[in-house]
């Protein structure tokens, strides 16, 4: 008893010192203008130039696996921002719980297997497409096929969402984890179906196309955009990913603060009271999960192709938690917390937790074949349970979720029941 | 009555509205019309209906026989939001705001039905886009103003008084640029002197927006003050109707309903 009531007072301490860091820093924030367009722009830069400057020096072990080559973790971090920033326009905006997630990713991945690889050998549409040799199969250009998948994942999510999107809160979330095991259930037998096959089962597809600008362009910007990219020079990989990560921050900047942003968030905050102020609940509903699975199916595509081979055990449930937890983790609803949240959680999930597990095995009485990353399950449930008992607002909150926790429940809620 | 006034004069018309709950029937065949530009009052004790009526002409009920014609248009079965669309707005008896949106924010997702917005309008942010948005905004804090909110557009809901909220529930009834405005106990929980400030804006809409108003209310100053007519419920029945005066001595409504605020 005395001991919890010595330990309360620098707790209190401990948090006006940084309420009082944070208003110094806005106050520093709103006398420098600039610093609203140049600290993101000084990331950005950081962030594309990293090959340059990242792969040695001190900060090296962040991703770099020795090689010197690396930029998988990095490439994997930004397929995960893209992923969160989906599921937060769902989760985050519109507060429907999606456990299903993973199904936008797979199907996007599948998207590219469909319209870019030799599954269907017995055609042979090429258009725009950037390998060597004209292969058997159907073959579209690789933009045209991430495109592709953003609208066959809309289509899906638009279908899914159709009969569910009239539930509410547990029964929606039940749903979702229903269609995001039934996915890839659906890819695993898919080869079979009424004598097609669609998805090449268990087999998976391997052979992917890859992207690339073909010769001419490649040679109007001096070779600088490669013609096709390869699995051993990954840089272009990584400024592809970059890009359509800005691209998705951009897009989710601007719906945010859009007039379907705003009747998001409302219908979140009651449904009834949205409605009754013109909002059309499922139109606003379905936009939610056709715009979040968008965004799955731009990341499964890229991610399969960079991959080079999609198994229906490629996506498994852990996918969709994972990126649940670093929406929760970093903040939902806020673009900037789910962000930090992604990179935070994807760089332990590729490296981090590898990195740390190194760092113990080499400490002296420790076994060798000490392995962190076995317990990483664990480690991020652990990790979601002490945030939701010390920040429930996550990492960097919006500030309305702020406000929603720091007060507890809403003031109108008790007798809400009759109406 | 009803028939040779057309829908011209008459905003609204319920004709032999009924809702049942299973066995329960909260709305037994009322006949209702509401003049168009004048206040009108919905009375009743406790559980006489009028919340359930209300609920029914908005839209988020269906009747279960019966119809409802706003403004020419018959809207019974129609959702909410496409009831609001054709210029009906409501507040609510427990107030459902936003509560973790601004006060400007509240008001703007209710011009969501006047608003074109557009997805790709907004991600590429056009000039047409620029444009809606700012008068959007700008129309909104003219509501605010007009409401007796002015400097609060920042504020998120769930941190404003009681008082505030419940004009911020009339701000953002009006955003969505209603003919008709219904209004649920709007002086609930109010002091006397909030009440009167409050009668005194009703009036002031119907004369400056030219919005006619239906009002739920219990405060009997209130609904005799203001109201150009006075319908009565009890147990989903209309007991009686007509100039508040009238009402205020009919025999059965001073046995169901005003029989002690008739003595003070």
């Amino acid at each position: 008893m005395s001991n919890q009531a010595g330990s309360q007072p620098p707790k209190t301490k401990n948090r006006s010192t940084i309420s009082s860091w944070r208003a110094s820093y806005r106050r520093y924030r709103r006398e420098h203008q600039w610093l609203g367009w140049g600290i993101p722009l000084a990331i950005v830069v950081l962030a594309f130039s990293y090959p340059w400057w990242g792969l040695e020096g001190p900060l090296a072990f962040l991703f770099n696996d020795g090689l010197g080559i690396d930029n998988d973790t990095l490439f994997n971090m930004s397929i995960y921002v893209m992923l969160a920033l989906g599921l937060n326009v769902v989760v985050g905006y519109a507060g429907l719980l999606d456990l299903g997630y993973v199904a936008f990713f797979a199907l996007g991945a599948y998207t590219l297997g469909w319209f870019g690889s030799g599954l269907f050998s017995n055609r042979d549409i090429h258009f725009l497409d950037t390998n060597a040799s004209r292969l058997p199969g159907i073959h579209l250009s690789f933009w045209v096929v991430v495109l592709l998948a953003g609208a066959v994942c809309a289509f899906a999510g638009v279908l899914i969402g159709w009969p569910t999107l009239r539930l509410r809160g547990d029964y929606l979330a039940i749903v979702t984890l229903g269609f995001g095991e039934i996915i890839p259930d659906v890819m695993r037998n898919g080869d079979d179906i009424a004598g097609h096959n669609l998805t090449n089962g268990v087999r998976g597809l391997t052979l992917l196309d890859r992207p690339g600008f073909g010769q001419t362009i490649s040679d109007a910007s001096g070779g600088i955009l490669p013609v096709r990219y390869t699995s051993l020079e990954l840089r272009p990989w990584y400024f592809t990913v970059l890009a359509m990560m800005l691209i998705t921050i951009f897009v989710n900047l601007r719906l945010r603060d859009s007039k379907m942003g705003r009747a998001w968030i409302a219908v979140r905050e009651d449904e009834i009271a949205a409605s009754a102020m013109g909002v059309p609940l499922m139109r606003t509903k379905l936009w939610a999960y056709a715009i979040g699975a968008i965004f799955g199916g731009f990341a499964g595509a890229v991610y399969g192709s960079f991959i080079n081979g999609i198994f229906p055990t490629s996506f498994s449930f852990q996918i969709s938690v994972i990126v649940l937890v670093m929406v929760i983790v970093g903040g939902m609803g806020n673009i900037w917390g789910v962000i930090a949240g992604a990179m935070l959680i994807s760089w332990l999930n590729f490296r981090g937790l590898d990195k740390i597990g190194e760092r113990i095995g080499s400490i002296p009485g420790v076994s060798d074949d000490f392995s962190i990353a076995k317990y990483k399950f664990g480690i991020f449930g652990a990790l979601l349970v002490l945030m939701m008992l010390f920040r429930p607002e996550g990492l960097i909150p919006s500030s309305r979720r702020k406000a929603e926790f720091a007060e507890g429940e809403g003031t109108a809620t008790l007798y809400d029941v009759r109406t | 009555m009803a028939d040779s006034t057309g829908a011209t004069t008459n905003i609204l018309e319920a004709i032999q509205v009924r809702k049942e709950f299973g066995g329960l029937i909260a709305v037994n065949d009322v006949d209702f019309v509401i003049p168009r530009g004048s206040i009108v009052s919905l009375i009743g004790p406790n559980g006489a209906g009028k919340t359930t009526f209300f609920n029914i002409l908005t839209g988020v009920y269906k009747p279960t026989a019966g119809g409802v014609i706003f403004d020419g248009t018959p809207i019974s079965g129609l959702p909410p939001h496409k009831v609001t669309a054709l210029g009906m707005a409501r507040t609510f008896q427990n107030i459902r705001l936003f509560h973790n949106m601004t006060a400007l924010e509240n008001v703007l997702v209710a011009m969501h039905s006047r608003i074109k917005g557009g997805i790709w309008r907004s991600i590429f942010r056009t000039p047409a886009l620029k444009r809606e948005e700012e008068g959007a905004r700008d129309r909104a804090r003219e509501l605010l103003s007009f409401s007796g909110l002015p400097g609060r557009e920042d504020a998120y809901a769930k941190n404003l008084p009681y008082g505030d909220q419940r004009r911020l529930e009339v701000a953002r009834a009006l955003a969505s640029g209603p003919d008709l405005l219904l209004l649920d106990e709007p002086t609930a929980g109010m002091n006397p002197e909030e009440t009167a400030n409050f009668t005194e804006f009703v009036a002031k809409l119907r004369a400056e927006h030219e919005i006619t108003v239906l009002l739920i209310e219990h405060d009997m100053r209130v609904v005799m003050g203001i109201s150009d007519r006075v319908t009565v419920l009890d147990y989903g029945e209309k007991i009686a109707e007509g100039a508040p005066k009238e009402v205020q001595h009919d025999e059965r409504v001073i046995e169901a309903y005003l029989g002690s605020a008739a003595t003070t």
